[in-house]
């Protein structure tokens, strides 16, 4: 129900360190929250879950040609193979940059993105001026990652405002036939699956 | 009737600052608040669109100042207290009445990695069939807002209102957020990815080739 008037959050510490720690002690002593809990769930997003579960995906798609049809095909049941499902990455959709497309992933809405592919998002991702601009102006913003695509090269924005998330499948950097997969694995950057970046 | 979170397009944002792969948190405090938010969410008191659309409630004041997780801990507060997890008093005083009723629905250690990995799937069996096949022309419904409560969750983003595309996907039929958010059900329907020319969008687009692409509900949209 309309609820613009009668905002509680205001009753906690203004400094959000502070309101941190109260609203943690506050759940904790109420039995809701269970810091061990809040200490695996840290850990899960520092540490096991990143942009190298993306990686692992791309270099693997460049190197088997079958695993990529089937990833671009339907990249749900090729997702949950390799065990990159869960939360935030409920429904993937894999996007593949080529010399005439360019793909690129916003949430102009809020913060959606693949977690279990590419972890919690960057700060740039979430803040105002990518998700206000790069729809309207793609190419500027492409220029502030340094990324200046040629006027053949079309590009499509991914605005993702529903349960669906998008990864982008970067083109393979030229002079890179001979690489095996762990090698493939560490060219592929985050921001080149968010579509910020292209890989040389 | 737009709300500050609906950014799309909008001009005066000064440039993207990249950052480092490596970079996960800002402040000590954020990760902290990262799991609270998701913890407590297991509780079963609200869903995901219940949950955006207290962030997008904030005033817009609070919006534009509160920090990326500032604004997940605000909404977080307000819920507890709506939800009746909390008391406003406890909230103020940081002093527990006792144990909750929902302890027993606590999330444990040992099944954060279930709890993560199954997720929330949206997707769903039923509602009404799809009504549009790829390659259809489509308008989107101006305006943009939800059309059962003024004021209400929308994933319809105010700069598509209007516009004519053409539907390049068919996800299935997904839980409708403008009715969950609200307590009137999941409503699912077909949501499809619709593919909008630049120059449909922009007085002033960049490239003529150039295109946006946005997941609708069907209720989102009509026929061309």
């Amino acid at each position: 129900m309309p609820h613009d008037h009668d905002h509680p959050h205001s009753l906690l510490p203004s400094e959000p360190a502070l309101r941190v720690k109260a609203l943690e002690t506050l759940l904790t002593d109420k039995g809701l929250i269970d810091p061990a809990a809040l200490d695996e769930i840290i850990d899960t997003y520092e540490n096991r879950i990143g942009p190298r579960n993306g990686a692992h995906v791309v270099a693997r798609a460049w190197s088997d040609p079958a695993f990529k049809a089937a990833l671009l095909a339907d990249a749900g049941p090729v997702l949950a193979e390799m065990g990159y499902v869960g939360r935030q990455g409920e429904h993937m959709v894999v996007v593949e940059n080529t010399a005439d497309v360019h793909n690129i992933v916003v949430c102009t809405l809020c913060s959606c993105y693949p977690w279990p592919l590419l972890g919690i998002p960057p700060g740039w991702y979430k803040s105002d001026a990518y998700r206000a601009r790069v729809v309207r102006e793609p190419r500027k913003v492409l220029a502030e990652f340094g990324v200046h695509l040629p006027d053949e090269t079309a590009v499509r924005v991914w605005d993702s405002t529903a349960e669906v998330r998008y990864l982008v499948m970067p083109m393979r950097p030229a002079g890179t036939e001979a690489m095996d997969e762990a090698a493939l694995q560490a060219l592929v950057s985050r921001d080149s699956m968010i579509g910020c970046g292209v890989l040389t | 009737m737009s709300r500050v979170h609906d950014m799309g397009g909008r001009f005066g944002d000064g440039a993207v600052m990249p950052e480092p792969e490596e970079v996960k948190f800002h402040a000590d405090w954020h990760p902290r608040a990262l799991a609270v938010t998701l913890a407590c969410g297991t509780l079963g008191l609200w869903n995901i669109d219940l949950s955006r659309h207290r962030r997008e409630g904030l005033a817009p004041t609070d919006y534009a100042r509160f920090s990326y997780y500032e604004k997940w801990l605000a909404a977080l507060a307000d819920l507890l207290v709506e939800t009746g997890a909390v008391t406003p008093a406890e909230l103020q005083s940081g002093v527990s009445d006792g144990i909750s009723p929902l302890a027993a629905k606590r999330l444990e250690a040992a099944a954060v990695a279930g709890v993560l990995a199954r997720g929330g799937p949206a997707d769903r069996v039923g509602g009404p069939n799809a009504t549009f096949a790829l390659g259809d022309a489509v308008v989107v419904r101006q305006p943009a807002g939800n059309v059962m409560v003024a004021g209400g969750h929308t994933r319809l983003p105010g700069y598509l209102a209007g516009a004519t595309g053409v539907i390049v996907r068919h996800h299935g039929t997904h839980v409708l957020p403008d009715a969950n958010a609200h307590g009137f059900g999941e409503a699912p329907e077909p949501l499809y990815a619709v593919a909008f020319k630049a120059e449909s969008l922009w007085a002033h687009p960049e490239h003529p080739g150039d295109e946006v692409v946005a997941d609708l509900w069907q209720s989102y949209l009509s026929r061309a």
